[in-house]
């Protein structure tokens, strides 16, 4: 065995999530000791085996009676910390689970915030479930049925987004692209290639393919690829597939976004030689 | 008549200005530095534009994806895919040295006067004019940067004259030298500002204590992070020193991008050796060979200065092999110039940005202090945290702690801006109140304070008493002065479009709700918001707060909700008299359609 | 007529009657819906203009002028607002037209489409002017409820209403909640 950091067997290594005592080991996420256990944390840009994210802050939990004036405080963060001191909220899928802490997950207020997030994602984007071949299938949409999403609230940001049709067998829709990075990460990690990468900034930030002509067809992308198929939305879809399973009897028609297991856990990892 | 429907491409190269690759190889070859950000620098400022050949030249030059290039030439507000006038105007949109500080908008005048629409670059290529975030001017009155280098205290006599010289082609040499002469503005000086410390005094007495005593020092001293953390810097430097790794960094934060702090502009204007020696102290405690100074972009006129002040060093034997003669003690600082971007203060965004790519704060932990610059053990601090280390190193710690407060030793050098008569700098021990800033400005009716810049804190006159300090008002030290006058829901607006500006986009409270909360505001602003709205934004404003990834999103709601708590009437006063106001302006919407079917009669309206 | 009767408006916007079709595939209930239940201003009816009533179900976003003054008369005589079906909540299937702009749309359709005689843009004062985009319609009106699908099935018809008649906060059990 490899060298584990020497520690107190007193203290036992599990964390607690809404009451619920759970084990984990050390190099765990949250996330990571949540799913293990069959614990649901919503969420979008995480995927088990691809390096954790935390960009979609769906995951957002909180923890009760952290410390916050610690290192760990930035300094805009410390003005507010004394009002906030007895409870933080992080990321579950980027924060290493540590002994004891005691985490709010299936909460109401939780929930309506993750709702609030996910109209962001909607309304930023154009996402016009009746014309996309992924309804049923999209995490996006499963995961708002999850939280009661009913409509996107804020005002549409209808934004003009280029489509990518180049490709012989991939087409690639940004209007519906949440920026969540899997297909960035599968790309890089796991097919061992660089097709995909953000670009720009703030609102305008959208993806790119990294070719000389930024279009997918000059790209390696190949219909095998890992990258091909992780798109949680209908951003990157294979072509002349969509419609063969028919809608009702799509992955989330039958399932629902909160059983654990839906999503593979990628194995095969394989490191970009740029690493 | 036949029109083709537009293309409809957000792809931005879909022209390439008659730029040969030869061009482009030959600025790339003679580019000294292989950083990514100056080579990008370098083409943007002799080719006026990035063209997309030069993106994979670029790419294939430094051996890194087109993409990464791509994304960062997409990234920096200083790079371009098209291209910019040979005269490129930024003027600056913040409150204390925007285009609007002398109640005139000169933005639009400067505009008019040279025939451009700001944002577009003139038909003959002559010249473009845009905006800009802070460009920390702000004791200067209004402020621009006419290819890298700012000229002053604008108001309409000046922009006149420069338009004209503009119209002429007249080359900046050419101009007022004294339009570009940049002065420290020292109104009140204290521990640091005080004498200059003599380059190398702070190194020979660290040598003289050695090392693990210097950095007890620093800790004992009380030094908290000058940059507004105010983290311990003697724990971070001991955290880094611990961090095990085969190098480690020193980095020192010359980001600046806080609207209203000019500070750091000062320090290395005229402390420069302060800081490089703080760097070096920072350097020998932690054991660090290598050591970088981000610079932004705002401030690349001070980069020839700041080079000439290392070459000394290296001369003086205070910098490069065996300094001061001690075998292994080793440091080289490199200076890298940023390109826009707020957000590369925050420290990890900053890392990224100095490993070439887009400036997205990285997940914590891992912090800089074991996993930084090149995944190596890496502190980061603000320019003036180490000025002040250096003086420690030859001061000693209760020297500093003799000053300030409990909590917040050594005294903090303010900027001071706004409406106010003696703007400038102030170095004041930590514990002064904001009403004695006030009087020592000279400041007049005044009716509410921002302290910290737009991610700190409003207040109002019944919190005047409060003290600067980590116990109760911590700043970077950015200190706005707002008169009677000023329009507070102007200025709540001019912050909303900052952050919206400056959000990198990582993160979805912050990318999304930083542009929510600006198009609200500007609804209210526009008098079309109702109570419905406000309540919004407040929900809104709490969400953003909590649940962004980083200090950014974390406190761009502030300056929003300190108005709506604290000066309710401001808010109020605009609101429209009914219950709901649409989102867009419904007759507007018709206007694309009015043009393109010739109508305009009654029914082509909507009120 | 009994005067205890809710009194429900609906309309179509810029929809396809979809929801409204699905709405009547609530079929042999009506009966019983009608027992509650009198309607308005709607298609149904052919009631042209809106009267006070108590429910407006607005299906459709708003692509032009007269969807706007059509809306702006429901929300000003209805107590309780339902915006029905994907386009009113968020613009669907018409507004992917806002992916490009009004001009190309309208060159595309009258100038320079397939089989187009006699290009013209129309500009007949008695057409209703289009909006720059397609928008939802809680940008234009407080919405007070929103019911998705596109359509809605009968059944989340029934329920919504079946909720308001009674008296309760309206819900959807979690099976009829879906966007397509
Ligand atoms: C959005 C944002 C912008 C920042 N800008 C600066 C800056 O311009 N200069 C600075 O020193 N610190 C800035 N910081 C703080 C840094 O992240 C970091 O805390 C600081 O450089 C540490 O140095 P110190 O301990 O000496 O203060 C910023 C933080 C955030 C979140
Ligand atoms: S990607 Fe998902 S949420 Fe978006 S339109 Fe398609 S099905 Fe709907
Ligand atoms: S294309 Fe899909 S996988 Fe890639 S960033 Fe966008 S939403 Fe995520
Ligand atoms: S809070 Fe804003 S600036 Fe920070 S990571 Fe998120 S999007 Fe970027
Ligand atoms: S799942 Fe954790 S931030 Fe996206």
């Amino acid at each position: 065995m490899r060298a584990e950091p020497k520690r107190d067997t007193a203290i036992p290594n599990t964390i607690t999530i809404d009451g619920q005592e759970i084990p984990f080991s050390i190099g765990q996420t949250i996330m990571d000791a949540a799913l293990a256990a069959g614990v649901y944390i919503p969420h979008l840009c995480h995927r088990p085996g691809l390096t954790p994210h935390g960009s979609c802050k769906l995951c957002t939990v909180s923890i009760e009676g952290r410390n916050v004036a610690s290192h760990t405080a930035d300094r805009r963060i410390q003005a507010s910390s004394s009002v906030e001191i007895d409870s933080r909220s992080v990321s579950a899928c980027t924060m290493p689970a540590m002994a004891g802490q005691q985490i709010r997950n299936n909460t109401p207020a939780l929930n309506e915030v993750r709702k609030t997030i996910t109209q962001m994602l909607f309304i930023e984007g154009n996402h016009l479930c009746p014309s996309c071949e992924k309804t049923g299938d999209c995490t996006l949409q499963a995961v708002a049925y999850h939280l009661g999403m009913l409509d996107g609230h804020f005002p549409q940001l209808s934004p003009r987004r280029e489509v990518d049709a180049s490709h012989g067998s991939v087409v690639l829709d940004r209007d519906r692209c949440i920026l969540c990075e899997l297909c960035v990460r599968a790309s890089r990690e796991v097919d061992g290639k660089n097709v995909f990468a953000i670009s720009g900034r703030g609102i305008d930030a959208h993806l790119i393919v990294n070719s000389a002509s930024g279009k997918l067809a000059d790209s390696d992308l190949e219909t095998g690829d890992m990258a091909a198929h992780i798109c949680p939305v209908g951003a990157i879809l294979i072509k002349e597939h969509g419609y063969e399973v028919p809608i009702g009897r799509r992955t989330f028609d039958l399932h629902r976004v909160s059983e654990i297991g839906l999503e593979p856990v990628i194995l095969a990892k394989v490191r970009h030689t740029d690493e | 008549m036949k029109h083709k429907p537009a293309v409809n491409s957000s792809h931005a190269y879909s022209i390439d200005h008659e730029c040969s690759i030869d061009q482009i190889r030959s600025v790339i070859a003679q580019n000294r530095s292989d950083h990514l950000l100056h080579i990008l620098h370098a083409l943007q400022q002799q080719l006026l534009h990035i063209p997309h050949r030069a993106v994979a030249e670029v790419a294939s030059h430094l051996n890194l994806p087109v993409g990464q290039v791509e994304s960062v030439v997409e990234f920096y507000s200083f790079f371009h895919n098209i291209p910019r006038g040979r005269y490129n105007i930024l003027l600056s949109n913040c409150t204390s040295c925007g285009y609007m500080a002398g109640g005139k908008n000169l933005l639009q005048l400067l505009c008019q006067l040279l025939g451009v629409v700001a944002g577009r670059t003139r038909a003959d290529g002559l010249v473009s004019v845009d905006q800009t975030s802070c460009v920390g001017m702000c004791d200067h009155g209004a402020a621009m940067l006419v290819n890298d280098r700012p000229i002053i205290r604008l108001d309409s006599g000046r922009i006149e004259r420069i338009a004209a010289l503009v119209n002429a082609a007249v080359p900046l040499e050419g101009w007022p030298e004294e339009w570009f002469d940049v002065d420290d503005n020292i109104r009140s000086s204290g521990l640091l500002l005080k004498d200059d410390l003599v380059a190398g005094d702070g190194l020979h007495a660290m040598i003289a204590r050695g090392a693990d005593a210097t950095l007890d020092e620093i800790t004992r001293s009380g030094l908290r992070g000058r940059g507004g953390a105010g983290f311990s810097t003697g724990m971070k430097w001991q955290f880094c020193r611990e961090a095990p790794g085969d190098a480690h960094y020193v980095v020192c934060n010359a980001d600046e991008g806080e609207p209203g702090t000019f500070k750091d502009r000062i320090l290395l204007h005229s402390y420069a050796d302060e800081v490089f020696e703080g760097m070096t102290v920072c350097a020998r405690v932690i054991g660090s060979g290598q050591g970088l100074l981000y610079l932004r972009g705002e401030y690349r006129y001070l980069l020839p200065q700041l080079q000439a002040v290392l070459a000394r060093r290296r001369e003086l034997g205070l910098l490069g092999r065996n300094i001061l003669g001690q075998p292994g003690f080793n440091f080289e600082i490199e200076i890298v110039v940023g390109a826009g971007a707020y957000i590369c203060g925050e420290e990890s965004a900053l890392i990224e940005s100095l490993e070439g790519k887009r400036g997205v704060p990285r997940n914590r932990p891992p912090f800089p202090v074991t996993h930084g610059y090149l995944g190596r053990p890496t502190v980061v601090n603000n320019v003036e945290t180490f000025s002040a280390a250096a003086h420690i190193a030859l001061r000693g710690s209760a020297w500093f702690s003799a000053t300030g407060t409990g909590k917040s030793a050594g005294s903090k050098i303010l900027s001071v801006s706004g409406d106010c008569a003696a703007p400038g700098i102030y170095e004041y021990p930590f514990g002064v109140t904001i009403q004695q800033v006030l009087e020592d400005c000279a400041a007049k009716d005044v009716q509410a304070v921002q302290v910290g810049g737009p991610s700190g804190t409003l207040i109002g006159k019944a919190e005047f008493g409060r003290k600067l300090g980590f116990e109760d008002l911590p700043t970077g030290g950015s200190f706005m002065v707002f008169g009677q006058e000023r329009d507070l829901l102007a200025v709540a607006v001019n912050f909303a479009h900052f952050f919206a500006h400056e959000s990198c986009g990582f993160c979805t409270p912050c990318r999304v709700g930083t542009t929510l909360l600006k198009n609200g505001v500007d609804k209210i602003a526009g008098g079309h918001g109702t109570h419905y709205d406000v309540d919004e934004l407040k929900r809104l404003g709490a969400l953003i707060k909590r649940r962004s990834h980083c200090g950014l999103g974390q406190t761009a709601a502030n300056h929003l909700l300190d108005v709506i708590q604290r000066f309710p009437q401001v808010i109020e006063q605009r609101l429209a008299h009914s219950e709901f106001e649409p989102y867009f302006n419904l007759d507007a919407a018709l206007e694309e359609a009015r043009r393109i079917t010739h109508r305009n009669d009654a029914a082509a309206h909507l009120e | 007529m009994n005067n205890a009767k809710i009194r429900v408006a609906t309309a179509s916007l810029a929809g396809c009657f979809g929801c409204h079709m699905s709405f009547l595939d609530i079929d042999e209930r009506l009966v019983g819906l009608l027992e509650h239940v009198e309607f308005g201003r709607s298609p149904l009816t052919d009631i042209k203009h809106c009267g006070p009533c108590d429910i407006a179900l607005i299906e459709g976003g708003l692509c032009n002028a007269e969807n706007v003054h059509v809306l702006s008369e429901l929300r000003a005589n209805s107590k309780i607002l339902i915006a029905v079906g994907a386009c009113a909540i968020n613009g669907g299937i018409p507004a992917m037209r806002n992916h490009y702009s009004l001009r190309e749309c309208l060159e595309e359709t009258y100038l320079n489409g397939v089989g187009v005689e006699n290009p013209q843009i129309p500009n007949d004062v008695e057409l209703p002017l289009l909006l720059s985009k397609v928008h939802p319609l809680h940008e234009v009106v407080h919405v007070d409820y929103y019911l998705p699908g596109c359509p809605p099935s009968a059944d989340a018809f029934l329920k919504i209403l079946g909720d308001l008649l009674a008296g309760d906060e309206p819900s959807l059990p979690k099976n009829l909640l879906h966007y397509d």
